[in-house]
Parts: structure tokens; C-alpha cells; sequence
């Protein structure tokens, strides 16, 4: 796989994403080891530039080039030249004059790691670029669920839950699940779907819902029983942007609640994988008891991160060399 | 130079005949090569017409000149430039300057900045509300009263959202026949931040969503205003199926509602965004293929008056940003005529050259209330007139053209059509892409 940027999740075909999990198991076994640094990306000089709040994402690419050797620097939107009124170009455009290898982006502008695609030389990594993509989050959940579904997910048939709308997540999980055989169905509130999900959806190959329980429950929808379900994050502020009407309805339409979750596990057994890409809201989109279930793999999704980053930067920037001395 | 000779021009397309102006007005047409004067003895300057087309100037109901405030994006004289050189003989330049065009001293410096500039006839627009606020009217009357002669009103950029204002400025204008230009856009169904039309495109992007609605939701109630007080209004930059379907109901009623549609949205769809480049982000946004057939028809059978170019030119650095970010608006008059030509003319076969004169000068100079533009080509007529070579095909290069800025998304295309010469009251004011001054009149012949 010779590929210079991760700009978008329909970048990668199956085979480079099954190439980019592989490579992201053996970088989970070495992150077991008690010394877990590899040679790999030695000389190279990976930028965290992250100009929106991030706590998991920015550490697990730090971490990522961190145990591959890569001299590794985290710029932070607070600390940036942006907010003195720089432009993105010229940020961007000064740090890569510093012969900078990788940029690893998170923007709050949809489409911001296309465009300084254009404008540097670097290889680019999209962390999360507005309401538009989150490509690693897409693999790090790929890559949980195949764990966690017995090595494949053809056929399997994944529920996304949430705000959909403003989801970077959705939309990257949709591609590279759909890619890897995976059947999907995405729930939410009308209010919460985004625009032309009709057409998009009929074009793609996934379902649509606004009925949590009987996407979840019912033998009747259109890709049949659940073999994962994914809680994504509600915002506050949506409500007061009039998405929905309360906390409490939202919670009762869309929520993973306690009593939810007895009948999911009643319905389709106590192994369902439950995942959640984070930061939750519990009491809102998802409660204590299905957070913290046993079939919950949110934690595990979060040290897959650094596995699966490993892998990226890997294939980005090493890609043909040793992976591990 | 007294008189001015323009040879074996097709006339609005049609048959070819000598055009003789003399003293800024048209002479004589017929058969004059040979019958006096002789070729270019100083006296008259021959312009060499043969194979083109003959239209009467082309009058953009929209245009936004920058100046006074945005010189860095352009000035009236630049951007008067780029009018000549796109064949136009008078503009409206957008109130929307800083300081806003809503007083009579902001609107006859812009008269004059225009008259010193020499290229373009350049009318002012006034705001409809002081400061583009949407909250009080400007001073309309004075305006309409001060030397500038202010018809067209609009707080263009953004809308007249407050039905009792609208109401209140189309009330207002009838005392001196003016007419309110709307920038149809509910902020609360499409804020500040949408930036991309609303549908699959934007569910896909992740780009804010500019519904179609909040377009035509004002289209609606502002004809019915229209009705209400019997008043003028214009609807700008129409880019539904939609709101056409309003206005041609609206007119079918008689309501005196007027309509303009930009090059580019009878152009350019949605899909352009795909690669977030700012260059096609504009207000309203590029719509789909669905719309962009409604609207030429439209303006093919005069549902839509006007062609304007909404010319919206930025410095550089207001458009290398992040895509939703970046400034609305692209460049518009040096490539109108071209689009329109290649796009209607040539394409759908929708247009003839009598209907691009419609559209391009008599149209837009009726809504504007204008007197000397827009004419027909006859004896006795003010002599503001363009030449274009119909079946010209030229690439657009950004780099060539007189506007400041470079915003200039007809860039690489290749366009049927080409503006050869413009003449402003008699004067020729371009020729082949350069103004008056870089050229020789012996060049015309």
C-alpha cells in the first residue's frame, strides 16, 4: 500500500484496510510487551496539530508515534499562531517549512485536511475534521469489532445510534464497515439525521431509522438482528438548538438505558458489543449500566486507538520497511 | 472623435448592416461602408464588425465593487475594468461597502468615483436599512433625490428578514419608483454559516446546510408583499426551481415582481464542492442540476427577467481559508456574457442573441429605471454597445483579467463566446480584454 494522506475513510479500499488492521495487531501485541517502542519511524517527525479540544484522539496519535520512534510534537489550538488570527494556510504552511513528515489534523472545519492537502507536502492524517470524517476512529472500531465478532464482519450487521448530523464518526464508520462487509443501520431522530440521507443511504447500501426499539428488537428490520450496536455522543447545546425537545425524551427515544439494554440483552443475548467512540454523556445517550456492561468494549476501542494509529502512521510513512526490528 | 463607423455586424444576431454613430448616438444603419469620410482620417474610427454579433451594452443589476472600503479587493476603477472588458456599459454596485452605501454622500461618491473611472456608467444601490442592520430604513428618498438618482434599494449579503421593514421599504419607494432588491435568504432557516446547498451533498460533506426553502420561503411572502402594497420588487440571485415557480405565479397574477439568476447558478451545481474549494463557495450556493435546468428555462422564456453577475470579487487572503470559513462570492462580469452564450446559446439552443439582449441590457435597464441603457439599436438611440464573436472559444485565465481579485471560478474552462469590443456612448471602452488607453483605435478596424 503506497498511500500519502488519510484524508477520508472512502480513501481506503478493503484491502488496505484489512492491511492497516493487520498491521494493527501486531502493533497491539508489541504495545503488551513491557518495552513497547519500535524502531520503525526513527528520523521521521509527526505533528499532532490539533485545533479543537481533544483528549483520547491527540494522546493516542501521540502515543502511536511515540512507541514508533518518530519525534512526535503536539501543537494545540489555545497554543497556535490561529489564534492570534493566523490562517489555517499559513499555519499549516509554516509548521511543514520545519521539513515536517506528518501532519495529524483535527480541525472544526469540515474538509480542512483536503485543503492543507493542497497546500504542504506532508503526508496528512484527517484526526476529525468538523461534521465530515474521523478515518482512524472508523478503523480503531473495525478493528474492536473484528476482535470481537470472530475475525470478520461480512454479513454482520452493525446499529449506529445518535446525532448523526453532526457525526464525523457516523460518517467514517459507515464507509469502512460497509467496505468490510458489515451491514449498517443508523438511528436517529429526524432533526438529528443529516441532509439526503435518503439518497445517500439508497446509494450506499445502508438503512435508516427512527425507531431505536424495534431496529434493535424487531425481526423485521430491514437488516435483521444486531450483532453490534454504537452509541454516539448527543451534544447539549443540540438541544438548545432545538433538535430535540428534552434530555430526558431524547434519553427515552434514543438513549442505551438500563432498561433498554435488559431488553437488548434479553432480545439478542449478553455478548452484544457495545461500543461508544467517547467522551460519553451517561444519562444521555447512553446509562452507567450499559457503559460499564460486560458486553461493553468501549475501553477496548480506546487501546485499539493507539494500535491501529500505530498501523496508520506505519503505512503512511514506512510502509515496505520492517515493521519491528 | 466625432464619429465612429461599425461595419458588417450582425445586429442582435440577425441581419448585417452598418452602424454609424455620431456624437455618442446612433446615426445611421445601413449600407455606409463606402459612402463618406474615407477609413480612419481622424475623423471616424472605423470598427471592424464582420462575423460578430451587435448587442446593445450589457447592464449588471449586480454588481459589488468594494469600494469605498474593500480597496484591496477591488476599487470602482478596477472593477469598472472588468465591466468594460465583459462587454458592460453600466453596473449597480451593492451597497454593501463599508461605509455602507446608505446615505446620499456614500451614493454620489460612488457616482463619481464611477464617472473618474470613464469605463462604465456606475449606479450606486442603496441600502434598504441604515447600516445593512435590517432594523430601520436608510435614507431612501434622500438617495433617490441626490445626484446618484438611487431606484434600486437592497441590503444585499443579506435579506430584509423583518416582514414589517420590507413592507414598510416597498411602501416607501413607490413615491419615486424605485424598486427593493431582495437577497432571499430566512437566517433562520439558513444562518451565516450555511454554506452549502442542503441535501446529499451536505450530508455527505459535513458542510452547513443552505436549505432551498429559506430562499423561497421569502420569494413567497415578499410577492405577496409586492401585492400587498403594490409595490416593485426584485427578487436577486434566484437559484431554485422553486422560487421560479413563485415568481412565474406571482406574474401570471400580476404582481410586479422582477427576477435576476447569475451566470453560475445557471452553470454550476453542487457537486463543484466535493473538493472544498473555496472559489465555489458563493451565496446562495451552487444548487443542483434540477435547479440549474429550472432556472435556464426560466430565463429562456422570461419567467426570470435579468442575467446579473452578483461580481464578487476578495482579496486572496479572505478566501485561503478553510472552506466554511472562507468569503462568499465569486468574479462575474468579464465571463457572463461568455457563459451565458456557451451555456444557452450554444448549449440548450434556449437563448437567441435578441433574447441575451433581453436578458443582459433592456431587461436589467428597465428594472433599474435606467433611460439611456438597455436601448434598442436604432437611429436617434444612445450608442452603448458591445461586439462579440459568437463562436469564439477561449480558455479563462484568471491571471488575464482587470478585476483585483482572482476569485475566479470560470478559471481553465473553456467558453463559446467572446466579448470583442464595448462602446460607451460612442467611445470604445475594451477591446479583446484590455481597456481604453491600451489599445489603438486603429486596432478596431
Amino acid at each position: 500500500m503506497s498511500r500519502k494522506h488519510l484524508l477520508s475513510s472512502a480513501d481506503l479500499d478493503r484491502a488496505e484496510i484489512e492491511a492497516i488492521l493487520d498491521t494493527a495487531t501486531s502493533m497491539h501485541d508489541v504495545q503488551r510487551r513491557s518495552v513497547k517502542k519500535l524502531p520503525t519511524l526513527r528520523g521521521r517527525t509527526v505533528i499532532n496539530l490539533f485545533f479543537e479540544d481533544s483528549t483520547r484522539t491527540r494522546s493516542s496519535f501521540e502515543l502511536a508515534g511515540k512507541w514508533m520512534s518518530a519525534d512526535t510534537i503536539n501543537i494545540t489550538g489555545k497554543g497556535s499562531s490561529t489564534s492570534k488570527g493566523e490562517s489555517l494556510r499559513d499555519t499549516v504552511k509554516t509548521i511543514c517549512a520545519m521539513a515536517v513528515d506528518c501532519l495529524v489534523i483535527r480541525h472544526s472545519a469540515s474538509g480542512s485536511c483536503h485543503q492543507v492537502a493542497q497546500w504542504v507536502d506532508a503526508s496528512i492524517v484527517n484526526a476529525g475534521d468538523g461534521t465530515h470524517e474521523h478515518p482512524s476512529q472508523a478503523l480503531l472500531d473495525a478493528y474492536t469489532l473484528r476482535h470481537r465478532l470472530g475475525g470478520s464482519l461480512d454479513g454482520r450487521h452493525v446499529v449506529i445510534v445518535g446525532d448523526l448530523a453532526h457525526s464525523r464518526v457516523f460518517r467514517s464508520n459507515v464507509i469502512t464497515l460497509s467496505r468490510l462487509g458489515a451491514r449498517v443501520t443508523v438511528v436517529a431522530p429526524p432533526t438529528l439525521m443529516p441532509s439526503g440521507i435518503g439518497a445517500w443511504s439508497a446509494a450506499d447500501g445502508f438503512a435508516t431509522s427512527w425507531d431505536l426499539d424495534e431496529t434493535l428488537l424487531s425481526d423485521s428490520s430491514p437488516h435483521g438482528a444486531p450483532d453490534a450496536v454504537m452509541m454516539l455522543r448527543v451534544q447539549r447545546e443540540r438541544m438548545t438548538g432545538g433538535f430535540f425537545p428534552t434530555e430526558r425524551e431524547y434519553s427515552d427515544g434514543y438513549g442505551l438505558t438500563a432498561q433498554r439494554l435488559e431488553s437488548l440483552y434479553a432480545a439478542r443475548g449478553a455478548d452484544i458489543p457495545i461500543l461508544h467512540p467517547g467522551p460519553m454523556n451517561r444519562g444521555l445517550e447512553i446509562s452507567a449500566e450499559a457503559a460499564d456492561a460486560t458486553s461493553s468494549v468501549i475501553l477496548d476501542q480506546v487501546s485499539a486507538g493507539v494500535a491501529v494509529r500505530m498501523a496508520i502512521l506505519y503505512h503512511l510513512l514506512a510502509s515496505g520497511e520492517e515493521v519491528a526490528a | 472623435m466625432s464619429e465612429l463607423l461599425i461595419t458588417g455586424a450582425h445586429i442582435l444576431g440577425d441581419q448585417s448592416a452598418d452602424v454609424l454613430v455620431r456624437d455618442g448616438v446612433i446615426a445611421e444603419i445601413g449600407s455606409l461602408a463606402g459612402d463618406s469620410g474615407g477609413r480612419d482620417t481622424g475623423e471616424r474610427v472605423v470598427v471592424d464588425g464582420d462575423g460578430l454579433i451587435l448587442l446593445p451594452g450589457f447592464v449588471d443589476l449586480h454588481t459589488h465593487l468594494r469600494e469605498p472600503g474593500r480597496e484591496d479587493a477591488e476599487t470602482i476603477a478596477t472593477g469598472s475594468a472588468a465591466a468594460a472588458v465583459g462587454g458592460f456599459t453600466a453596473v449597480l454596485a451593492m451597497a454593501n461597502t463599508d461605509p455602507v452605501c446608505d446615505t446620499a454622500e456614500v451614493a454620489e461618491r460612488v457616482l463619481d468615483l464611477g464617472r473618474a473611472a470613464g469605463l462604465v456608467d456606475v449606479h450606486p444601490v442603496g441600502a434598504v436599512s441604515k447600516g445593512l442592520e435590517g432594523a430601520e430604513l436608510a435614507e431612501l428618498g434622500l438617495m433617490a433625490r441626490s445626484r446618484a438618482r438611487v431606484r434600486v434599494f437592497s441590503d444585499d449579503g443579506r435579506c430584509v428578514h423583518d416582514a414589517r421593514l420590507m413592507r414598510r421599504a416597498l411602501d416607501y419607494v413607490k413615491a419615486f419608483d424605485g424598486v427593493i432588491s431582495q437577497h432571499s435568504q430566512d437566517p433562520r432557516l439558513a444562518d451565516g454559516n450555511a454554506c452549502c446547498h442542503e441535501g446529499e451533498i451536505s450530508g455527505r460533506l459535513g458542510l452547513p446546510a443552505w436549505p432551498a426553502v429559506a430562499e423561497e420561503a421569502i420569494v413567497a411572502r415578499d410577492v405577496q408583499l409586492a401585492r400587498h402594497t403594490g409595490s416593485r420588487v426584485h427578487v436577486a440571485h434566484v437559484s431554485t426551481a422553486e422560487s421560479v415557480e413563485v415568481i412565474r405565479w406571482a406574474k401570471a397574477k400580476g404582481i410586479a415582481v422582477t427576477a435576476e439568476v447569475t451566470p453560475h447558478h445557471l452553470a454550476l451545481g453542487t457537486e463543484l464542492l466535493v473538493g472544498y474549494d473555496p472559489v465555489y463557495k458563493v451565496n446562495p450556493p451552487l444548487r443542483p442540476t434540477e435547479d440549474q435546468l429550472a432556472l435556464r428555462a426560466a430565463l429562456a422564456d422570461g419567467t426570470i427577467d435579468a442575467v446579473a453577475t452578483d461580481h464578487a470579487p476578495h482579496a486572496r487572503h479572505d478566501k485561503e481559508h478553510a472552506f466554511p470559513t472562507a468569503a462568499f462570492g465569486m468574479l462575474g462580469l468579464e465571463t457572463a456574457l461568455a457563459v451565458v452564450a456557451d451555456t444557452l446559446v450554444h448549449g440548450d439552443r434556449a437563448l437567441g442573441w435578441g433574447d441575451v439582449a433581453r436578458a443582459m441590457c433592456s431587461a436589467p435597464a428597465g428594472i433599474a429605471r435606467l433611460t439611456d441603457q438597455g436601448r434598442p439599436i436604432a437611429v436617434g438611440e444612445p450608442a452603448n454597445l458591445v461586439l462579440v464573436d459568437p463562436d469564439a472559444s477561449w480558455t479563462v485565465d484568471r491571471d488575464a483579467s482587470r478585476s483585483r481579485s482572482r476569485n475566479n471560478p470560470w478559471h481553465g474552462r473553456s467558453l463559446r463566446g467572446q466579448v470583442v469590443a464595448t462602446i460607451r456612448r460612442g467611445e470604445p471602452t475594451a477591446f479583446r480584454g484590455r481597456v481604453r488607453g491600451q489599445f489603438g483605435l486603429e486596432e478596431l478596424s
